[in-house]
C-alpha cells in the first residue's frame, strides 16, 4: 500500500505562511494609493517620475546581482519598495535623470554594498534622497503647484530636463507649509495638509491616505504599530508644549504631524525592518528619537524638513538601540548580549 | 465544589498556530487492534536502556516483565500482549539507529488477559512505595519527553513541592490525547493524584488545562472527591503552553532560573496522562502495557484517539486506519516538536503521543530562504525571550560557543515558533538544535580532556 516514499523534514512541520515578499510585495501595494494621490495631485509629470524611479531601482538590482553573480533578487519585491518610496519623497517636478541617478544610488550604495537585502544599516530610499539632496540642493527644494490645470496632458519642463543641464522650471512653485511656515511664519489649514491639498514631495501630501497604508500593513502584521506611533506621538507631544509655550514661534503639533514628510516617513520609512531595532522596547526608543529629531531639526534647525535626517540618524544607532535593549531571558537576570 | 478557575495570565510571546484540534476531539478514545508482531526497543525512555530478562523463545503473559530497568534513571518494559518472543535483536527506532529491543509474536487467539501482582494501596504506601511502584510500573513522561517519571518526582533534599501540576494542556496543534484523557479517565486522574501527592509531599495539585478543552476542566471540576485538594486552571490558548516552564509561569506566575527545574520553583510537573497511568496501574501492581495516541492529520482517512499497545509497529498502525494516496511526510508526536519517520517498521513507544500524516498539499518543501529582514517576528515569538535572529547569524558563522555564553543558546528547548513566523523561512530551530549538539559534545569532550 506505501508506494511513494517518505519524505523526511525537521520540526517544526507547519509554517506560518507569510514570506518576505509576501510583506514586501504588500508594503508595496500599501503605498499605492498615496502614489495614486500623487499622480492625481501633480499629474503626468509624477507618473513619469515614479515610473523612473521604480523601473531604475529593480534595473540596479536586477544587473547589480548579474554582475556579481548572484541570482537576481528583484523577485523580492524590495527593490521596488526603495524605488517606490525614494519617488515618493521627490519634487513633483523633479528632473527624471535625477531621480534615476538617485535611484541607482539608493540601491547600490544604501543596499548592494551593505549586502543587500537584510543588511543595509539605512533605509536605502533615504540614502538616494540624502545623495540627491546633496548634489542638487536647487531642484530638490524647487516645489510644484498641486492640482495644476492641464496636468495631465503636459509635462513640466524641468521633469524633462537633460542631464547636466539646468532644468527650466516653468509652473509657479508654491512653498510648502513647513518652508512657508519657517521663513514666512504663514501655517496651512489643518485640513489642507491631511487632505493633501498643499504643495510638497510627490507623495507626501495626503496624510490621509498614507496612514490609510500602514493601518493595513498593521492589519495584516506587516508593520512594527510602536514605530510610528512612537514617532507620532513624540512630535505632538513636543512640539505641543513648544506651541503652548509660544504659540507665535511655534507651530501647532496637528500642523507638525501632518505637514512634510513626517506621515510619509513615520509609516514608510522608519519602519524598514532591516533598519529598525527588534525588541518592542528599542523600537520605541527609536520612534521617540526619530519624533525627537524631527522637531529638533524643524524647530531650530536650518532646514524646514527634518524627518530624513531623523530617519537615517536612527538608523545608524539602531544596532546600539538593539544592544542596550534586548529582552531578559526567561528564568534569568541578564539580557542576551547582541552583536 | 466550584467550578474551573480562568487565569488570563499567561507567558510572554509564544504563537498561535492553526489548532485542527476538532477533527478528533469529539472521538472517544478506541481500542486498536493487536499487530502480529511487536517491535519493543529497550530504549524507549530517556536514561539507561532496560535489561531484558526473557530469552528467545520463551512465552510470556501479557504484563509480564520482558526487561528490568537497567538503572536508577531507567524503568522496565511490560510484555503489551500474550505471545512468544520470536527474537532479541536490533530494531529499527525513531531517530534512525537500530538498537537492541524484542520482536514479540502475539497469540493470535489468546484472551489477551493482563498479569497481575500485588497493587500498591496508596493510603498504606510510603512515598518511597510509590516512586519505586511507579518506576516499576515503567512509567515514563506521556506528553511525549518519555523521561522516567519517578525520576522527575523525587524532590531533592531540601526542596520542597508546594503544587503538584498536572499538565492538561496540550498545545500541540492536532492532539487530542490528553483531552480525551481528562474527559474518559477522570477518576484514574484523581487516584494518580493521590500517589502523586503523596509521592511529592504537596500540599495541593493544580489540573492546567487550555481555553480550548473547557468540556474537560468542567468535567474534571465537577469530579474532584470530596477532600482532595485539586483545583482546576483554565489558561488562554497559547503555544507552546505545555512546555513545563510556561505552563508553570502561566499557572504560578514564577520563572524557573535558567539551566534549572521546576522544583526550584516548588513545583513539580505530571502529564495528566501520565497521572492516569499511574492512578489506574498502581493499585494493581501492572505495568504500562499500551498509550493513547491520535491518529489524525490531512493523510489519515480513519482519525481518531486510539489505545494501542506499546510496541505496534507504525505500518501496521497506518494500515488500519488508512492513508491517502499522496502521502508524503509522518510524524511522531505533534506538527510543532515531532519527529519525522523515515521508516514505517518502527513502531509506537511509550513516548508517542501521536501519529501524524501530511499529504504532498500540505508539506511545503521548496520555501525559498530569504536573508534575516530583521522583522522580529521570531523575537517576539521566542517563549523564553530568545534572540533568534541574532543566533541565526551566529549558527552560519558557526559561532556556537558565543550562543551558548552570550545568548542563551542552552535554554532553548526547541519549540520550534521561531521557524514557525520566520518570513524569510531561516531553518532557526534546526541551526539551534545542531548547535546545541555541538555545544554538548565539545563540553563532553573538555571534559573527557580533563579527566585524562
Amino acid at each position: 500500500m506505501f508506494k511513494q516514499t517518505l519524505h523526511i523534514s525537521t520540526s517544526p512541520h507547519l509554517k506560518l505562511g507569510v514570506s518576505t515578499d509576501d510583506i514586501m510585495r504588500n508594503v508595496v501595494w500599501a503605498m499605492l494609493p498615496t502614489s495614486a494621490f500623487a499622480v492625481y495631485a501633480f499629474g503626468l509629470s509624477v507618473f513619469l517620475l515614479l515610473v523612473t524611479s521604480v523601473v531604475a531601482a529593480i534595473l540596479t538590482e536586477h544587473l547589480l546581482c548579474r554582475w556579481s553573480g548572484k541570482e537576481s533578487t528583484v523577485n523580492d519585491w524590495s527593490a521596488a519598495i526603495t524605488g517606490l518610496l525614494l519617488g515618493l519623497t521627490l519634487p513633483p517636478a523633479f528632473p527624471l535623470w535625477m531621480a534615476f541617478v538617485g535611484s541607482v544610488i539608493a540601491i547600490a550604495l544604501g543596499k548592494f554594498a551593505f549586502g543587500g537585502l537584510g543588511y543595509n544599516t539605512f533605509n536605502p530610499a533615504l540614502v538616494g534622497r540624502a545623495v540627491l539632496q546633496a548634489a542638487f540642493p536647487a531642484a530638490i527644494t524647487t516645489w510644484h503647484p498641486a492640482f495644476l490645470e492641464g496636468r495631465f496632458t503636459d509635462i513640466a519642463g524641468s521633469t524633462l530636463a537633460l542631464p547636466f543641464m539646468e532644468p527650466t522650471y516653468d509652473a509657479v512653485s508654491g512653498a510648502t507649509p513647513l518652508s512657508a511656515f519657517k521663513f514666512d511664519g504663514v501655517a496651512a489649514d489643518s485640513a489642507d495638509l491631511a487632505l493633501g491639498l498643499v504643495s510638497g514631495s510627490a507623495g507626501e501630501t495626503c496624510a490621509l491616505l498614507i496612514v490609510l497604508g500602514g493601518i493595513y500593513l498593521i492589519a495584516r502584521n506587516m508593520m512594527n504599530w510602536r514605530i510610528p506611533v512612537s514617532i507620532l506621538l513624540t512630535v505632538y507631544v513636543l512640539s505641543g508644549i513648544m506651541h503652548w509655550v509660544d504659540a507665535e514661534a511655534y507651530p501647532s503639533p496637528v500642523f507638525m504631524l501632518f505637514s512634510g514628510g513626517l506621515m510619509l516617513g513615520a509609516v514608510f520609512m522608519a519602519t524598514d525592518m532591516v533598519a529598525s531595532p527588534l525588541t518592542a522596547k528599542g523600537v520605541v526608543v527609536y520612534g521617540v528619537l526619530i519624533g525627537l529629531l524631527v522637531v529638533v531639526i524643524r524647530l531650530w534647525g536650518g532646514l524646514p524638513e527634518g524627518v530624513m535626517y531623523a530617519i537615517l540618524l536612527a538608523n545608524a544607532v539602531s544596532p546600539h538601540i538593539d544592544s542596550a535593549l534586548q529582552n531578559r531571558v526567561y528564568g534569568t537576570h541578564k539580557k542576551a548580549k547582541a552583536v | 465544589m466550584g467550578l474551573f478557575n480562568f487565569r488570563n495570565s499567561t507567558f510572554r510571546h509564544g504563537i498561535h498556530p492553526p489548532e485542527h484540534k476538532s477533527e478528533t476531539n469529539g472521538l472517544p478514545i478506541r481500542q486498536f487492534a493487536f499487530a502480529p508482531l511487536l517491535v519493543l526497543p529497550l530504549a524507549q525512555h530517556i536514561g539507561a536502556p532496560s535489561k531484558i530478562i526473557v530469552r528467545e523463545g520463551q512465552e510470556v503473559m501479557r504484563g509480564q516483565l520482558l526487561a528490568e530497568a537497567g538503572g536508577y534513571v531507567s524503568v522496565p518494559l511490560h510484555a503489551p500482549v500474550s505471545g512468544r518472543v520470536r527474537k532479541i535483536a536490533n530494531v529499527p527506532t525513531a531517530k534512525g539507529e537500530m538498537s537492541l529491543g524484542i520482536y514479540l509474536e502475539a497469540f493470535p487467539a489468546s484472551g489477551q488477559e493482563v498479569l497481575e501482582s500485588d497493587g500498591l494501596d496508596w493510603e498504606a504506601a510510603t512515598p518511597e512505595d510509590i516512586l519505586q511502584g511507579i518506576q516499576n510500573a515503567g512509567i515514563v513522561g506521556l506528553g511525549g519527553a518519555a523521561f522516567p517519571t519517578h525520576v522527575k518526582l523525587k524532590v531533592p533534599e531540601g526542596k520542597q513541592c508546594e503544587v503538584l501540576l498536572l499538565n492538561g494542556i496540550e498545545c500541540e496543534p492536532y492532539l487530542t490525547t490528553d483531552h480525551r484523557v481528562m474527559l474518559e479517565q477522570a477518576e484514574d486522574i484523581f487516584m494518580g493524584i493521590r500517589y502523586l501527592l503523596k509521592a511529592t509531599g504537596a500540599p495541593r495539585a493544580i489540573i492546567g488545562i487550555e481555553a480550548n478543552k473547557k468540556d474537560a476542566a468542567e468535567h474534571l471540576s465537577r469530579n474532584i472527591p470530596e477532600g482532595l485538594p485539586v483545583t482546576v486552571e483554565v489558561v488562554p490558548v497559547k503555544y507552546p503552553q505545555g512546555s513545563e516552564k510556561m505552563l508553570i509561569t502561566s499557572v504560578m506566575g514564577r520563572e524557573v532560573p535558567s539551566g534549572g527545574l521546576p522544583i526550584d520553583v516548588g513545583a513539580v510537573v505530571v502529564n495528566v496522562a501520565t497521572t492516569a497511568e499511574i492512578g489506574r496501574l498502581l493499585p494493581q501492581g501492572r505495568g504500562i502495557q499500551e498509550r493513547v495516541v491520535t491518529i489524525t492529520g490531512p493523510g489519515v482517512k480513519k482519525k481518531g484517539n486510539y489505545l494501542i499497545p506499546v510496541g505496534t509497529p507504525l505500518r501496521f498502525v497506518l494500515e488500519e486506519v488508512g492513508v491517502a494516496d499522496n502521502l508524503s511526510e509522518v510524524y511522531l508526536g505533534g506538527p510543532m516538536m515531532g519527529m519525522a519517520v523515515s521508516n514505517l517498521d518502527i513502531s509506537i513507544t511509550k513516548g508517542t503521543s501521536g501519529i501524524l500524516a501530511f499529504t504532498d498539499n500540505e508539506v511545503h518543501r521548496a520555501d525559498k530562504v530569504y536573508p534575516c529582514i530583521k522583522c522580529g517576528a521570531c523575537v517576539d515569538a521566542c517563549p523564553i525571550s530568545l534572540n533568534p535572529s541574532q543566533m541565526g547569524i551566529l549558527a552560519k558563522f558557526e559561532a556556537y560557543d558565543e550562543m551558548a555564553a552570550d545568548h542563551n543558546l542552552m535554554d532553548c528547548f526547541e519549540c520550534g515558533s521561531c521557524s514557525y513566523v520566520c518570513p524569510s523561512n531561516i531553518p532557526l530551530v534546526q541551526y539551534f538544535r545542531m548547535s546545541k549538539g555541538v555545544v554538548r559534545k565539545r563540553a563532553a569532550a573538555k571534559k573527557e580532556v580533563a579527566n585524562v
